[in-house]
């Protein structure tokens, strides 16, 4: 790709310049690499898969996190140790998705909290408080009122408080994480207006979006992240949104998943334009069949653990029609799923998949009581020895049936959660998110259970934002956007058409 | 063993202080007045095995204390009026399993925090009966104290009823698929409700059951004395309380069982006698009781934040 580097203007040097980053959590490397340079009144965004290490690397330019290598320079000066409170005095601001201001004070109030130190029995300025906070909001010309108490403000409205507040604290260099996924059209261009705002007076921005639209219309550069490296920075001007893709996506699959040997029987589920006005999926229509692996990509946030929730019943189809081996169904709570033979191993095992206080035994038991001791009377011995069948079959790392899911790694608490669902026996598995958090040795056993599974005849939905993953692993890909399908997608497809597909309808949803 | 450290070390102190009060105060073993502590304490044990599952189910329970004294006062009535005690006797357990319902419902149907809900309904339900009754006694007719059966029998039916509760509730809560739900519940109830239990459901049928052995409580209470007195069950949701904790029921949920529930209780219960027979001021009771929950709470904190899974 003949990408030339736009000269730009001199600059004695730049405001922000990060270099060979690296950071890991446990075993996962998270950064292994990272170069990033932020000149004043400049908008950077920064782009790159999920998981490409973007909120790791925002979280270390804030201070939350420390690096463990690589440094960081704010205005030519080396700073080392940087906390959130040294971020702040350095002027450094994030604005957040989801702003995160107290709903119940003003705004004013609100404004006041970040920007007035000093001592808690100071007395306070209420007048010169609220001139203030109407003051910093006439400056990105937003109208709200500065008595407003923060929760009866909409969430852009939020937005220009948290900008008012970095603004206020005199930040020169601002962050956003993708400011305008929840904003309507309208709503963001307004934002789209003080980001200019704030760039002509000789902020710099870093700017996180998924939406490639956005980072053509205001960004001077853009600086892509792989894997936890930069793969580069290059100015917008000279880029098309293909070759933007191919830098996001640019590895080459490596075959290290088990290959595809299944062959795929009957249809077992049909999906017909199903919506759930509650969890915002919408027009949703997919098959699949028995023996069949169907990928669920696209974004985070894109709808497909809501529709996940819809096919177990946690939040009921309002719309279209749900089929299982010729049966219509109505799934309206997880009892009913689970009664029609389906499984769903939830995201975030962690939370919700398994109960790490219990013991590995009751685990796997939890969701066939009733099969399993009809009587209601536990039977101990036929649990210990079906705990310890998926232990063994699931090659579960553990001191043996009686252990605390809690004490085991994250990969093991997987199985168990994979276990749960298997031991009934199911016909149509759901696994959301499967391998994420899990080293790299128990992603590929996980794997191969998952094509297993497959071979001997379950349907498995799998959801996972690794895209590779998704790639490697599924007959079929169905990609969402925006709570609804957007693309149905042959198992051997590349990377960027995927991506693309992910993508591209965003566009569509912000028109 | 390393499960049960928790009970065992409670069960452990009973021990020494029954021990210590064999060597010092053996007047303390004598049968009748440790038969007559036994009975004081047996609606206590009967409700405790209810506020366990209650509290293991990650909720609590503060108005069993008022729910008790209703509970007495109707089953004293209606013995005034001259129903048998075998139709008090459910009529009252009854009594309770409606107002256990309404706390039930309230908490798992609204999913309104238990603690304000039975705060209020113990203030509702305290201040109703004083309202309505005026602070006045109930007398009994004959055959209603002791069941009619003499004072030893009653006595020994009275304990033997409430360990009989005890013992069912206690493998219950093990053996029972039902008893694995409060404890996954209680955990986790978001990772329950995706196994497809009902957490809500599990919450309010826990709620009921408290109502309705806090009723069998109040009737075994009842039994004991020529007449009711309407305060009878005040305080009685503090010592409950804190027999389950200090029998190692984790109030945050998930965690105990019934047989660290009977220690805690009867640790808490030898207080007051050991003093009495130690020839220490009795003011000293509510101290030492104090200081041993504080101790079991301590430790439950410590335990947790070294064992705890992050």
């Amino acid at each position: 790709m003949p990408i030339t580097l736009r000269a730009l203007p001199c600059m004695s040097s730049p405001l922000l310049a990060l270099s060979q980053l690296t950071k890991s959590f446990g075993g996962a490397r998270a950064l292994r690499g990272v170069n990033f340079e932020l000149q004043a009144g400049e908008v950077h965004a920064l782009l790159g898969e999920n998981g490409a290490g973007k909120s790791t690397l925002i979280k270390i330019v804030t201070g939350a996190h420390q690096p463990d290598g690589g440094t960081i320079t704010v205005a030519g000066q080396i700073v080392a140790g940087l906390t959130p409170a040294a971020a702040h005095a350095l002027g450094i601001a994030c604005i957040y998705q989801q702003p995160a201001l107290f709903p119940d004070l003003t705004v004013a109030e609100n404004i006041a909290l970040r920007l007035e130190p000093g001592s808690a029995l100071r007395r306070v300025d209420w007048p010169a408080r609220r001139t203030r906070a109407h003051d910093l909001l006439a400056r990105i010309g937003a109208s709200i009122a500065p008595t407003a108490e923060v929760r009866t403000l909409s969430m852009p409205e939020q937005q220009l408080v948290e900008i008012a507040c970095a603004l206020g604290a005199g930040a020169r260099i601002v962050i956003m994480d993708e400011p305008t996924a929840s904003l309507t059209h309208k709503e963001q261009h307004l934002l789209y207006a003080v980001v200019r705002d704030l760039r002509a007076h000789g902020v710099g921005v870093i700017y996180i979006s998924h939406r490639l639209e956005e980072i053509f219309m205001l960004a001077d550069r853009v600086t892509v992240l792989r894997d936890g490296q930069s793969v580069g920075t290059h100015p917008v001007d000279g880029l098309t949104e293909t070759a933007l893709i191919r830098l996001m996506v640019g590895r080459e699959m490596t075959q290290i998943y088990p290959p595809a040997e299944s062959v795929p029987g009957e249809t077992l589920l049909t999906v017909r334009d199903v919506g759930c006005a509650a969890s915002g999926v919408k027009h949703v229509s997919f098959d699949v069949r028995a023996g069949e692996i169907f990928g669920l990509g696209g974004l985070v946030g894109a709808g497909r653990t809501e529709l996940a929730r819809v096919l177990f019943g946690l939040t009921p189809a309002d719309s279209g029609e749900i089929t299982l081996a010729g049966r219509r169904l109505t799934l309206r709570s997880p009892q009913e799923a689970i009664a029609h033979g389906i499984a769903y191993v939830p995201e975030d095992r962690r939370r919700h998949g398994v109960v790490l206080d219990l013991p590995i035994a009751h685990n796997v038991t939890m969701a066939l009581h009733r099969h399993l001791f009809p009587t209601s009377w536990l039977r101990f011995g036929a649990e210990r020895s079906l705990a310890l069948e998926f232990i063994r079959d699931l090659a579960v790392k553990c001191a043996g049936p009686a252990a605390p899911v809690g004490s085991l790694s994250g990969g093991n608490q997987q199985k168990v959660s994979l276990a749960r669902w298997l031991a009934t026996k199911p016909r149509l598995l759901i696994l959301d998110e499967p391998t994420q958090g899990v080293d790299v040795g128990a992603k590929g056993e996980i794997h191969r259970i998952i094509r297993r599974l497959a071979r001997e005849g379950l349907a498995v939905i799998l959801i996972s934002s690794d895209l590779p993953e998704v790639l490697g692993m599924s007959d079929r890909i169905g990609v969402m956007a925006g709570g609804t399908l957007t693309a149905i997608l042959p198992g051997h497809s590349d990377a960027p058409t995927v991506m693309a597909a992910a993508l591209g309808s965003t566009e569509k949803g912000a028109a | 063993m390393k499960t049960y450290f928790r009970e065992l070390s409670v069960a452990a102190a009973l021990v020494v202080v029954l021990l210590a009060l064999a060597v010092f105060a053996p007047a303390f073993y004598q049968p009748q007045p440790l038969l007559s502590l036994l009975t004081r304490e047996a609606p206590t044990l009967v409700v405790a095995c209810g506020m366990a599952l209650v509290i293991i189910s990650r909720q609590i329970d503060i108005s069993v204390g008022a729910q008790f004294s209703v509970c007495s006062v109707c089953a004293g009535l209606l013995a005034a009026r001259g129903w048998p005690i075998y139709l008090v006797l459910p009529a009252s357990a009854a009594c309770g399993a409606f107002l256990g319902a309404l706390n039930g419902a309230l908490v798992a149907g609204l999913r309104l925090p238990s603690i304000v809900v039975t705060l209020a309904t113990m203030v509702t339900l305290r201040q109703g009966l004083n309202l309505v009754r005026q602070g006045e006694f109930v007398n009994l007719p004959d055959g209603v104290q002791w069941l009619g059966l003499g004072q030893t029998a009653g006595q020994w039916l009275i304990v033997l009823t409430a360990l009989g509760f005890l013992v069912a509730f206690g493998l219950g809560l093990r053996h029972l698929a039902a008893g694995r739900f409060v404890y996954a519940v209680g955990s986790d109830a978001e990772a329950a409700r995706l196994a497809g239990l009902r957490p809500q459901l599990a919450t309010f049928l826990v709620f009921v059951l408290l109502g309705a052995l806090t009723g069998l409580a109040a009737m075994m209470n009842v039994a004991q004395s020529p007449q009711v007195q309407p305060l009878s069950g005040s305080g009685l949701e503090l010592k409950v309380i804190a027999a389950v904790v200090v029998g190692g029921v984790a109030i945050s949920g998930g965690r105990g069982n019934l047989w660290g529930a009977f220690a805690g209780l009867l640790l808490l219960a030898c207080v007051a006698p050991a003093l009495t027979h130690l020839h220490v001021e009795a003011y000293w009771e509510k101290a030492i009781q104090g200081a041993i929950i504080l101790l079991a709470v301590v430790a439950d904190g410590l335990r947790s934040r070294k064992g705890g899974h992050r």
